[in-house]
């Protein structure tokens, strides 16, 4: 009796609690898997319809397989020795005959034209040339160069080298106006293909300048809005919200019309006598900033505002008590306090204003557009996917780096979309 | 107006503010008004003064096959992705607002990310992803692309309302019987319909006004209205763009008046 008590109490007592304690991690795994079945339906929507297109996307500024599928003789060639003797001249003509059984010649002179323009004629030219080719070519290298002599240059030579990995950081260098050279180090890509630098550093500033022009202008507008009694503040308030919620494209055809030759503006002018003929004011730089302005001040106003109301008014009037003049005052107690809300709306202007399309490519010129009217135009109309999807990477990484930079900064609470004040 | 603490040179500033404030108000508003009446005219060119008032660009519009389409077009995959996105986007955020789900921060982040990388990024990587699966100029593809675009937003509303509800009446709920499809209907939607609503509203605005993702996704039968204004815009500005931009600039503010008086309604239900 009293060695089966001592047995089984203890037993028991464990089967008590391990049954408590598989009861409850029982009920917090439902729990968990209850949440889960609620998300799990936008997250895989996500995952399948957004994480994988963007790698997609990504992984062609990296992946360029035409010219080792299509052309596999010459690229082991090159693989092995690495020199344009002889032997490569042999593989690349079987290359080019096979290549024109399945055609596929064309999609590797593309890549090759991506590089250095002049490939497409000189590879069509080649598979023309190989379908009446004797059958005992003493040296294929003389038959390529009297054909074209641009198969014996250096220039070429280093295009056919580079289009050979699988996997290729050409796009990416491309991107920042660089190549490979000969010996695997980097050059500067030649004049006419070196605009990209130039493309980027547009792209910033034209940014920049918009984030700029909106904290000038919004800043004394959310001041004025958080200062103001309720009736005017709600007035103030109506006229952003009625800008911000109409429109992208609407608020762009109004600058088109508004700015035009024959637009009111140009009219109000020309009545007024400020002006003899008409100015150009869209279809240029001008017209990006006053679009992208209008489009993206909303954004600055209504971050500033909602950190301007939280502001006690009494520190101005303890610094003013104190003796500072109102201009000090408003500049060392009052500006430092509104940081976070001008940081935050400054960056979301520039994070948004760094990728806009539509925009600048209905009001500016041709030389007023910015990244992504490229990443579209060689997506488009030239296709060379591979320097799309690299101009993108480049876009994607600076956005997320500031997009991380304002979470960081609207850690503050009242900041947050659908935080307490908003 | 005034604060009558202020010396005479903190009035002027103060003045001056609100003069500031004011134009920058009216460089808001204005250009959007200007072209209201300009719909009206009777001339073929889109400048003031106008000779006549004229319906004669309505007429025009609603007489083209091309832009009664495009209205059709977008109201199709608006309203399709705004249903996909609202119930979507609602599950999830109740997922995520639940004590027992994991990581709830990062997903919230990943979940959100659509709203902040550039449209054009979304749009060419949707382009070479629908490719391949026979999506593009297709209804199913533009409603897919616009509900990645539009399920943000119902989960940042959603979660925002839910910040306020108080997660033990689902409990209180349960023990009283109530199975939880039923304690959904009707203890948790009513109390979050308004941020449903609103998110709602965004995800079907941001499809109506969607431009980019309609250039390289839909084909010559998807295309949108905002797309063909976009053409309209670049290759032939006559007056009944302004007429489309009108008619917009109506049904949008239509969808918020709608949205806000729901939501004013079912807080007036719910005040104690």
């Amino acid at each position: 009796m009293q060695s089966s008590t001592y047995s089984t109490e203890p037993e028991l007592r464990s089967g008590n609690i391990s049954g408590l304690r598989r009861d409850f991690a029982a009920a917090e795994r439902r729990q968990k898997t209850g949440s889960l079945l609620l998300l799990l339906p936008l997250l895989l929507f996500t995952i399948v319809f957004f994480a994988t297109p963007i790698t997609g996307l990504l992984f062609r500024a990296v992946h360029s397989p035409e010219y080792a599928s299509f052309f596999p003789n010459s690229t082991e060639h090159l693989q092995s020795s690495g020199s344009f003797n002889e032997r490569f001249y042999e593989t690349l003509f079987l290359d080019i005959r096979s290549s024109d059984e399945a055609r596929t010649s064309g999609r590797v002179a593309r890549r090759l034209n991506q590089d250095q323009s002049g490939f497409i004629t000189m590879v069509k030219r080649a598979v023309r040339a190989s379908r009446s080719a004797p059958e005992d070519i003493t040296s294929y290298q003389s038959w390529f160069l009297d054909l074209d002599d641009r198969w014996g240059e250096p220039d070429y030579q280093n295009a056919i080298r580079r289009a050979v990995p699988k996997f290729t950081d050409f796009y990416l260098l491309a991107t920042l106006d660089m190549k490979r050279g000969e010996t695997g180090g980097f050059e500067k890509s030649p004049e006419n293909q070196a605009i990209f630098v130039n493309v980027i550093l547009r792209t910033l500033w034209i940014s920049f300048s918009v984030t700029m022009i909106c904290v000038l202008l919004g800043y004394p507008v959310a001041w004025t809005m958080a200062n103001a009694s309720k009736k005017w503040r709600n007035i103030l308030l109506l006229g952003v919200l009625f800008s911000f919620w109409t429109s992208l494209l609407v608020r762009t055809a109004a600058w088109v019309i508004v700015l035009q030759k024959e637009g009111p503006v140009n009219n109000a002018l020309q009545t007024l006598g400020l002006i003899d003929a008409p100015l150009q004011l869209v279809f240029n730089r001008f017209g990006v900033y006053v679009a992208l302005t209008h489009i993206l001040l909303p954004f600055l106003i209504f971050p500033l505002y909602s950190v301007m109301v939280g502001i006690p008014k009494d520190l101005m009037r303890a610094a003013k008590s104190l003796g500072a003049r109102p201009v000090r005052a408003f500049f060392s107690i009052y500006v430092p306090q509104t940081f976070p809300g001008l940081s935050a709306g400054a960056i979301l202007v520039f994070v948004l204003s760094i990728g806009y399309y539509i925009t600048p490519a209905l009001v500016g010129g041709p030389k007023d557009q910015m990244l992504s009217y490229f990443i579209a135009f060689y997506t488009n109309n030239t296709i060379n996917w591979g320097l799309a999807a690299a101009l993108a990477l480049n876009l994607l990484v600076v956005t997320l780096v500031l997009y991380s930079l304002y979470q960081y900064i609207i850690r503050d609470k009242r900041l947050r979309l659908g935080g307490d004040d908003v | 107006m005034f604060d009558h603490s202020l010396s005479g040179r903190e009035r002027v500033f103060v003045a001056a503010a609100w003069v500031f404030s004011g134009l920058v108000i009216v460089f808001l508003v204005l250009p959007i008004v200007a072209i209201i009446p300009l719909s009206f005219t009777s001339d073929s060119l889109l400048s003031y003064p106008m000779p006549d008032w004229s319906l004669r660009w309505y007429r025009e519009l609603m007489d083209s096959p091309a832009w009664t389409r495009a209205l059709k077009n977008s109201l199709i995959v608006a309203v399709g992705s705004t249903c996909l996105a609202t119930v979507l986007g609602t599950l999830a955020a109740i997922g995520l607002n639940r004590r027992s789900c994991p990581w709830p921060i990062l997903i919230t982040a990943f979940l959100t990310t659509p709203m902040i990388v550039p449209v054009i990024i979304t749009a060419i990587s949707s382009y070479f992803f629908y490719s391949r699966l026979g999506l593009t100029n297709s209804f199913a593809g533009m409603i897919l692309a616009h509900t990645i675009l539009g399920a943000p937003f119902v989960v940042i509303t959603v979660t925002a309302t839910l910040k306020g509800f108080d997660q033990n009446q689902i409990k209180a709920a349960s023990s009283l019987g109530a199975r939880p499809i039923y304690a959904f209907r009707t203890v948790t939607l009513p109390q979050i319909l308004p941020g449903v609503v609103s998110g709602a509203v965004f995800a079907f605005v941001t499809s109506f006004d969607e431009v980019i993702v309609a250039l390289f996704v839909a084909g010559s039968q998807q295309i949108t209205l905002p797309r063909q204004m976009f053409s309209g815009v670049r290759d032939n500005l006559d007056p009944t763009i302004a007429a489309v931009a009108t008619l917009m600039v109506l049904v949008t503010f239509g969808a918020l008046g709608i949205a806000g008086l729901a939501v004013a309604r079912r807080r007036r239900k719910f005040k104690p």
